[in-house]
């Protein structure tokens, strides 16, 4: 192999020609969905299309941005390196999805939609489609594992039942995502039976997780495969499925419709400000 | 001049410098037309970072090799899967201290009947997982229990 080329390909990620000053904060200077063909199908309809492709793509960008914060705490290398990976897939999902998104948006309008990077900073909390569960910060590690598993399972099942969608770069996005998130609710479910059915101390804070938790994944719908594997789960890690309620709606509105909890706008913050800021900055 | 095809399939994998990325089944089509080169790339994982090196990976070795016109196309489907890296890549991994993929792609936790993970340094077949995860997304972390030394694995995807 040639020692010149292999080289500069490093450099040439830093290289700037006339056409190519890259905007600072995002991924949006590299399409993830690049050469794939962009129509929109003519029997998909386009706006339910973008609908679908945002709800999904939020779900995976807030609740990536949630796991990446266990980067430096978690409690040993080799979780905090799974959990990167976690995140890391649902943030590739997240790119994917809000690209698509935004492509049949613009099939709606007949015009340019937004792309990945207005799509993630340039939202107002009102306008993001995520399940509410989401959006909570982790308490401890349980809560991360709990959440993790039942985030899993439904995404899972989501996704399984999308690789067959009229439209084919949702169900090819679906269909990688399965692969990820069979793995994902794996590692969780682990977790969730070592503590459950562990120490009384680790099996306490598993049920109180679970417990907590609960009231926030009746929004997620869970029915068929996701339910009955959680409840394989459950029974393995000597956990009990509660009974609580499900978190009420607001005015009868819940996060798919762009009302969220509180912890919502301290993420956006967190994850938008510095783009705000600088919305011209380039490199 | 080199053809086309294997400039693109000698661009070594960012990650696992040790194989190209024909060689993991990454590199799916080159197609050359009137002097213009049209290649398609599989990403590995949805997030896998190394694809944008990737690609200028590939733009420069195509560059250098006499192909001005290069355009890099992406392609999800069908999606890949550890059972497209070749016989080859599966032996340079393993020469590497990496211990390749087993076949037939992933399965879940629950079945157990799987050919062991063998230690690419001293042959093992005793080795137990550390992680699930590893450096990159698309590797475990092992360790060999004979030889004691630890080691990456790619994993079944």
């Amino acid at each position: 192999m040639s020692e010149q080329s292999e080289f500069d390909a490093y450099l040439s990620l830093g290289e700037v020609t006339e056409d190519d000053h890259r905007w600072a904060f995002g991924t949006g200077f590299a399409d993830p969905l690049a050469g794939i063909d962009a129509a929109v199908p003519a029997d998909v309809d386009p706006g339910d299309l973008a609908a679908t492709c945002l709800a999904l793509g939020d779900d995976a960008l807030i609740y990536s941005h949630r796991l990446q914060q266990w980067v430096t705490r978690a409690p040993e290398l080799e979780e905090e390196t799974a959990l990167a990976n976690v995140a890391l897939d649902l943030l590739g999902q997240a790119r994917l999805l809000l690209t698509r998104a935004g492509q049949a948006e613009g099939a709606v309008a007949g015009e340019q939609g937004r792309d990945e990077d207005q799509l993630a900073f340039f939202r107002g909390e009102g306008e993001f489609r995520n399940v509410r569960l989401v959006e909570r910060a982790d308490a401890d590690f349980a809560e991360l594992v709990v959440r993790l598993l039942v985030f899993s399972a439904w995404r899972l099942e989501l996704m399984g039942s999308l690789t067959g969608d009229a439209d084919p770069v949702l169900a090819a996005i679906a269909a990688k995502a399965v692969k990820e998130l069979t793995y994902h609710r794996d590692y969780a479910a682990a977790w969730v039976v070592r503590l459950g059915d562990g120490t009384d101390y680790s099996r306490a804070k598993a049920q109180a997780a679970l417990d907590t938790l609960w009231p926030l994944a009746a929004e997620l719908g869970l029915d068929g495969a996701a339910d009955a594997h959680l409840g394989a789960v459950f029974a393995e890690a000597t956990l009990t499925r509660p009974t609580a309620p499900r978190l009420a709606p607001v005015a009868g509105k819940t996060g798919r419709d762009g009302t969220h909890t509180e912890a919502m706008g301290y993420i956006l913050a967190e994850l938008q400000s510095v783009a705000r800021a600088h919305p011209d900055a380039t490199w | 001049m080199v053809s086309a095809w294997e400039s693109a399939a000698s661009v070594p994998d960012p990650e696992l410098p040790a194989v190209t990325i024909a060689d993991l089944g990454i590199l799916r089509d080159v197609r050359e037309e009137n002097g213009a080169v049209t290649v398609t790339i599989t990403p590995t994982y949805s997030g896998c970072p190394a694809m944008a090196q990737i690609a200028a990976d590939l733009r420069h070795r195509l560059v250098d090799a006499g192909y001005d016109r290069v355009d890099i196309r992406t392609e999800l489907s069908p999606a890949w899967t550890t059972d497209w890296i070749s016989p080859d890549g599966r032996r340079k991994l393993a020469e590497a201290g990496i211990a390749p993929p087993r076949a037939a792609g992933p399965v879940s936790v629950t079945l157990t009947c799987r050919p062991p993970v063998r230690c690419p340094r001293c042959g093992s077949a005793g080795t137990r997982e550390l992680s699930r995860f590893s450096g990159t997304a698309c590797k475990a972390l092992r360790q060999c229990q004979a030889c004691l030394e630890p080691f990456e694995h790619v994993k079944e995807h």
